[in-house]
């Protein structure tokens, strides 16, 4: 095969790829209803964080279990600002930057303090950091309100693109794009934007710094690597994608609360990480899409299935949903710890991690 | 100061039962080099069981003292619980010894999250109230007030740690526990069944956090799914404030931080001009183990520097 065919056949591959995420919303919508269009924009936004985490924990090897913290102050940041709550409405385009800056610098915050610890000590402390920043938002509402406590902020303003609110549809050539579709092409760019952030971060000689501090922090150091400033990199970054995905929360779903930002969410962003392959972000792209799509389909099949087998409902949908996640999770780390798509790289340090352990004995 | 006596009161009481429960974890953290992450769930079993069981009591007509059957109820969720934690160190630690640490905690997560939602199956997702059956009669000191039930769990607390204390020093398989914290391999050498005593760590601790569970329920009077998850990270908390992998320094540092929470909560609101409230409470246990962790990562009493800190 001559190299004129084989780039040829990548660009009709992307060609291809590239027409059917355009008509995905129609295909989506016609077939499933529009209810599914928005759970393909959630999928967009997760994809966007867990990227963002990956950068943390994949890139860098920094287990970082308070990371929904970052989306939080993305998605507070822009409500604040761009909502009847305190009367601003700033335009998307400086509240979506602003909340970025923000989550970044929470994160050096978070990073500074916590250099010198790695493993399950940094997952519990940065746990910590995201229950801090909850409680916060759970109780600042007296004697000052600024986050209006547990019953959040309501009535965001929607994104106004040049004069376009995508908060409603469009009528254009014919053709109606609901808001959800609109949001899907907006989340669609810039998920496109974050993954060839991280794929040239990836090859960049951070990248390269950042493997090298996963692999072996005092190797890294004695290779003139500057550990500190390096890892507070890694979490700046990925503070930043996900103050941006916070922002844009906001501002797709019109309403924060503090519920939105529990542990729980945390563990799931961390779980399309780690069960996507770590580091390798095909990987991860895979896992948040799939652990986006599988509760939203196990919630249709789950309820009717038990309907249909016993009669009556046995175990609560919610909670069976749950269930298999925690399962999931046991089960993929024992059969497949590597995750379901990792890359080279990230699965043969984990033979060798093994390998090493066995002759340790 | 009168508010100042009460609140070390109060202090101590929460400082006992997260001491009890820190316990649970250094024990396996001075062992595997591994926190476990399902702890706070074992600690959560035991007082739905207990909870369950005097209420199946009374409902089936049994009269006898409230103790009494508080006591029957630990008999039943003691074993219960030790089994559990039996079960979560063969399903979500044995498999993986030797693996990065990130494949344990993962699947610790994940069993924490099976059996939260277990509890959920089984005793619903509502706050379940501690059966009435226990004397709350208030006695004074110093101007300040504490229940006698308060001082009982105290009294017990310091027992049960003394007692724990006492085996790990004295006894075979307390030898057997330390040589294998301090190198498995050669413990092994030694004539040691390493796994058999990775167990035991796990059974022990699991039993320690069982009582440590019915002792909150009482304490507050109710008990829920999701107690574990919070009590869990506060007793971490405290491990790691005592020097985790040490046991007097779990109870130190359990201790410390029930008297540094009350004391926060007692007076957060007088320190920042009423601008925070006691509905901060919880923050404190965060912000002591982040600050431990960069001042001194290796605790109260930790005497090595650990490098994974």
């Amino acid at each position: 095969m001559t190299m004129a065919t084989t780039t040829r056949k990548k660009l009709s591959w992307f060609l291809l790829c590239a027409v059917l995420l355009a008509v995905l919303p129609f295909m989506v919508g016609h077939v499933l209803g529009n209810s599914w269009v928005r759970i393909v924009d959630f999928t967009l936004l997760y994809i966007m964080l867990a990227l963002g985490l990956n950068i943390v924990v994949g890139f860098a090897g920094l287990l970082d279990m308070g990371f929904i913290a970052f989306y939080a102050v993305g998605a507070y940041t822009y409500a604040l600002l761009s909502s009847p709550h305190f009367g601003l409405h700033l335009p998307f385009y400086v509240s979506i930057p602003l909340g970025a800056i923000f989550a970044a610098c929470f994160g050096l915050m978070l990073g500074t303090p916590v250099l010198r610890l790695k493993g399950d000590y940094l997952a519990i402390v940065t746990l910590g950091f995201g229950e801090i920043i909850r409680i916060f938002m759970n109780n600042l509402n007296a004697p000052v309100n600024i986050t209006n406590g547990p019953q959040g902020i309501n009535l965001i303003d929607p994104i106004q693109i040049g004069g376009v609110s995508l908060g409603e549809s469009l009528h254009v050539l014919g053709l109606t794009f609901p808001s959800v579709y609109l949001y899907y092409y907006l989340f669609l760019v810039l998920s496109v934007l974050v993954v060839i952030m991280g794929m040239r971060l990836q090859h960049s000689r951070i990248g390269r710094a950042w493997v090298a501090l996963r692999e072996d922090d005092i190797a890294a150091a004695s290779m003139g690597i500057n550990i500190r400033n390096i890892k507070l990199l890694a979490f700046a970054l990925g503070a930043l994608s996900g103050g941006v995905a916070g922002g844009l929360f906001a501002s797709f779903q019109g309403f924060v609360s503090p519920e939105s930002f529990g542990l729980m969410e945390s563990i799931m962003i961390l779980a399309m990480v780690v069960l996507g392959g770590m580091g390798h972000i095909p990987g991860v792209v895979l896992g948040a899409i799939v652990l986006t799509i599988a509760p939203e389909i196990l919630r249709d099949v789950i309820g009717p299935l038990q309907m249909e087998t016993f009669g009556r409902m046995i175990v609560d949908p919610e909670n069976a949903r749950q269930l298999l996640f925690g399962l999931a999770l046991v089960v993929m780390m024992l059969v497949r710890p590597a995750g379901m798509w990792p890359s080279r790289r990230r699965a043969a340090e984990f033979t060798d991690a093994k390998r090493d352990a066995a002759q340790k004995g | 100061m009168d508010i100042f006596v009460q609140q070390i009161l109060n202090g101590l009481v929460l400082g006992s039962i997260y001491a009890l429960i820190a316990l649970g974890y250094t024990m396996v953290y001075g062992i595997m080099g591994l926190i476990n992450f399902a702890h706070g769930e074992v600690v959560m079993f035991g007082a739905m069981v207990t909870i369950s069981v005097i209420n199946g009591l009374v409902g089936a007509g049994v009269s006898l003292p409230g103790p009494v059957l508080v006591v029957i109820g630990l008999l039943v969720a003691v074993p219960a619980c030790m089994l559990l934690g039996y079960t979560i160190e063969r399903i979500a630690y044995r498999p993986l010894r030797g693996a990065p640490r990130l494949a344990p905690l993962i699947t610790a997560i994940g069993l924490s999250i099976v059996l939260q939602q277990t509890a959920i199956l089984i005793w619903g997702r509502n706050y379940i109230p501690f059966p009435p059956i226990l004397n709350h009669d208030v006695l004074n000191i110093f101007g300040a007030s504490i229940t006698k039930l308060q001082v009982v769990i105290i009294v017990m607390c310091q027992v049960i740690m003394i007692g724990l204390l006492l085996m790990v020093e004295k006894t075979r398989l307390g030898r057997a526990m330390r040589a294998t914290s301090q190198n498995p391999a050669v413990a092994g050498l030694m004539g040691v069944n390493v796994n058999n005593i990775i167990s035991a760590t796990f059974v022990l601790g699991s039993g320690l956090g069982a009582i440590a569970g019915v002792m909150v329920a009482t304490n507050y009077d109710q008990a829920h799914y999701y107690m574990g998850y919070m009590i869990g990270m506060k007793a971490f908390t405290a491990a790691v404030l005592g020097g985790i992998g040490n046991l007097g320094g779990a109870v130190a540092g359990g201790l410390l931080l029930g008297i540094i929470e009350s004391l926060g909560a007692g007076y957060i609101g007088d320190l920042t001009g009423g601008f925070l409230g006691s509905n901060y409470q919880d923050i404190f246990a965060f912000m002591v183990l982040i600050l431990v962790l960069i001042f001194r990562p290796s605790g109260l009493l930790g005497e090595k520097m650990a490098d994974r800190a």
